[in-house]
């Protein structure tokens, strides 16, 4: 068990180092910010002096070196745009996100299990194809088209919710919602198809001859084996959720890594786009460790291997 | 897993209605957006500021205003066509890219095995690890906004499935006696691999791919929506949901309307690709056509 997760913290480590590398040199693809802070028409003397104090002026290479140096003392530099150590701000963007995400996936799970074990109980009946399309169709909506159709109605003709912020429990609804939409979609159809797997197979036709009641079936033998494929595919969509915030940040201005990951491109700020994804990989790669250990945990064969 | 023919069975399709509507729906869109494009694009694009907001539904400008028209006066209908052509487009050479390099990269890793499978691995992980739009939104914003690129960055965020998928069926493959035998009678590696192997992962990695489409789409148009994938005269669905924001309060069909088309597109995608899985899938597909059947009332 210790082994399998020494030889995991390896690789994950590997990988966000491969994410930074890869992230700084297209950072410095679209060359110097200086245009954007500078006003127009600033003489060519400001334009040495800025890209002097921001380090733009060394070779590619020296410019990669020192900031390998920082990131090994978890220094990404200061924010252009926001005037303060990048990495302090991507870490103050994360909390609300990481509650978004945690209640988002809390809901779809809560959702998507009943729906997915009631229509593989029915398969191919009316509630299981009604279930199943409805699942499709959910799992199809644009996110971004679903957060404004929903202020369509809801906070603009009916007045029911705020158009955008985090400050009322209210304004929670409408991003909960579209984080929700996709996740609740897939996992009620890989519930679906994990179930019917689960109660065909010998065990659950044992437990079945032995006379035990199909409610009990369902949740106590078949669910607990579905809940490995099911375990999975609800880590990608967690850490899918961040495509999600972003959506989220942009259409309700709702705070989090997603606005601020959109402000530092749109503000071409190298420092801030690197430490924010730097934090993203942190938390993707703790969330895919945190997924394996459940796995290994709730599945014997895996801690074997 | 395909059918003997290895083709798609097509005849099977009307025991299920929604499948036939998914189809139905996707050839006429493809129908329109191959032939329409060229004789309205102009026509499209030309703006009426008299028609501003234009209502939908309305039969006094002709048919082209039927859905009203846009913030510039623009037939919305026409936008929606040339709009179409340019998504279905997109979708369709996204997953072909990523479906064939996935497929190609994945049967190379898994049987090469060593450094390279490591290194792709370790790559692929990395691709992965980033999720999709941050790594879109990061390089499209470097590059200049054109559909070429807007393809190859969704190729490349998209490829892992395929990679991952085909390089296991891979590591599987190369063990079994068909492909000692091979060997042993002096096929060549890329022998091996080509006419053994990527034989049988094939079928895979087509399932995988009609199953990525309504996901390409949607991600896509997330992509035109920030802004980041293309720039006017392109347009295309998520480009028209953008334009629309501004002005939700006062007209919803700017951005109602393709945002319906998305989800039309992307729903009769994945029913049709759901459908196929059941058909394709032996153990499933006695019991996927016999439901019809089933006298009412009776228990599963």
């Amino acid at each position: 068990m210790l082994t399998f997760l020494l030889r995991r913290l390896v690789t994950s480590v590997v990988t966000v180092v491969g994410v930074v590398v890869i992230v700084f040199f297209l950072a410095r693809l679209t060359g110097s910010p200086a245009n954007l802070y500078l006003p127009e028409g600033a003489s060519p003397e400001r334009y040495e002096q800025f890209n002097r104090e921001h380090g733009f002026d060394l070779p590619l290479w020296e410019q990669f070196v020192r900031f390998l140096g920082g990131v090994l003392r978890l220094d990404f530099g200061d924010s252009i745009w926001q005037q303060r150590p990048a990495l302090e701000a991507a870490a103050e963007a994360m909390p609300p996100t990481l509650l978004l995400a945690l209640i988002a996936m809390t809901g779809s799970l809560a959702v998507a299990v009943p729906l997915g074990a009631a229509a593989a109980r029915r398969r191919f009946r009316l509630a299981d194809r009604v279930i199943t399309l409805s699942s499709l169709t959910t799992a199809s909506i644009p996110d971004f088209w679903f957060a404004l159709v929903g202020v369509l109605f809801l906070s603009i003709q009916l007045g029911l919710l705020p158009t955008s912020g985090d400050a009322t429990v209210a304004s929670w609804v409408l991003p909960v919602a579209t984080l929700m939409l996709a996740p609740v979609g897939v996992l009620t159809q890989v519930t679906r198809g994990a179930m019917i797997d689960a109660l065909g197979s010998g065990y659950v036709q044992n437990a079945r001859a032995r006379g035990l009641s199909p409610s009990r079936l369902v949740y106590r033998h078949a669910l607990r084996n579905a809940a490995l494929p099911l375990l999975t595919v609800a880590g990608d969509r967690a850490a899918g959720m961040v495509n999600g915030a972003i959506i989220v940040g942009t259409v309700f201005a709702f705070p989090g890594i997603g606005t601020l990951i959109v402000g530092a491109v749109l503000n071409r700020d190298f420092a801030l786009i690197q430490a924010s994804i730097f934090i993203v990989g942190v938390a993707v790669v703790l969330l895919n460790i945190l997924v394996d250990l459940t796995y290994a945990l709730a599945d014997p064969r895996v801690r074997i291997s | 897993m395909t059918t003997p023919s290895g083709g798609i069975p097509w005849r099977l399709l009307r025991g299920s209605a929604s499948a036939v509507a998914g189809a139905s729906w996707l050839a006429v869109l493809i129908l329109v957006a191959a032939v329409l494009p060229v004789f309205v694009t102009e026509a499209a694009n030309h703006q009426d500021l008299a028609l501003r907001f234009e209502e939908p539904f309305g039969t006094g400008h002709g048919i082209a205003y039927v859905l009203g028209a846009d913030s510039l006066g623009r037939p919305m209908l026409l936008q929606l066509i040339v709009g179409a052509r340019t998504s279905l487009v997109v979708a369709g050479l996204t997953v072909a890219i990523s479906a064939l390099a996935g497929f190609a990269i994945g049967v190379l890793s898994g049987y090469a095995g060593g450094w390279l499978d490591t290194v792709l691995m370790r790559l692929a992980d990395i691709l992965h690890t980033v999720p999709s739009l941050l790594l879109a939104l990061a390089v499209l914003y470097v590059l200049e906004p054109s559909i070429t690129n807007l393809v190859l960055v969704l190729a490349i965020t998209r490829m892992p499935v395929y990679l991952r998928t085909a390089r296991a069926q891979t590591l599987e493959l190369r063990e079994r006696v068909f492909v000692e035998s091979s060997r042993s009678l002096g096929a060549t590696n890329a022998r091996i691999m080509t006419r053994d192997i990527a034989p049988l992962v094939a079928p895979t990695i087509r399932t995988l791919a009609m199953l990525e489409v309504a996901n390409v789409i949607l991600a896509a148009a997330s992509l035109s929506f920030l802004g980041i994938g293309l720039q006017r005269p392109d347009v295309d669905w998520g480009m028209m949901v953008a334009d629309g924001r501004s002005y939700l309060a006062s007209a919803w069909w700017v951005t109602v309307l393709p945002g319906l088309a998305v989800l039309a597109t992307a729903l009769s995608a994945s029913i049709l690709s759901n459908w196929l899985r059941a058909v394709e899938d032996p153990t499933q597909r006695g019991a996927f056509l016999s439901r019809s059947r089933r006298p009412a009332g009776a228990k599963a």
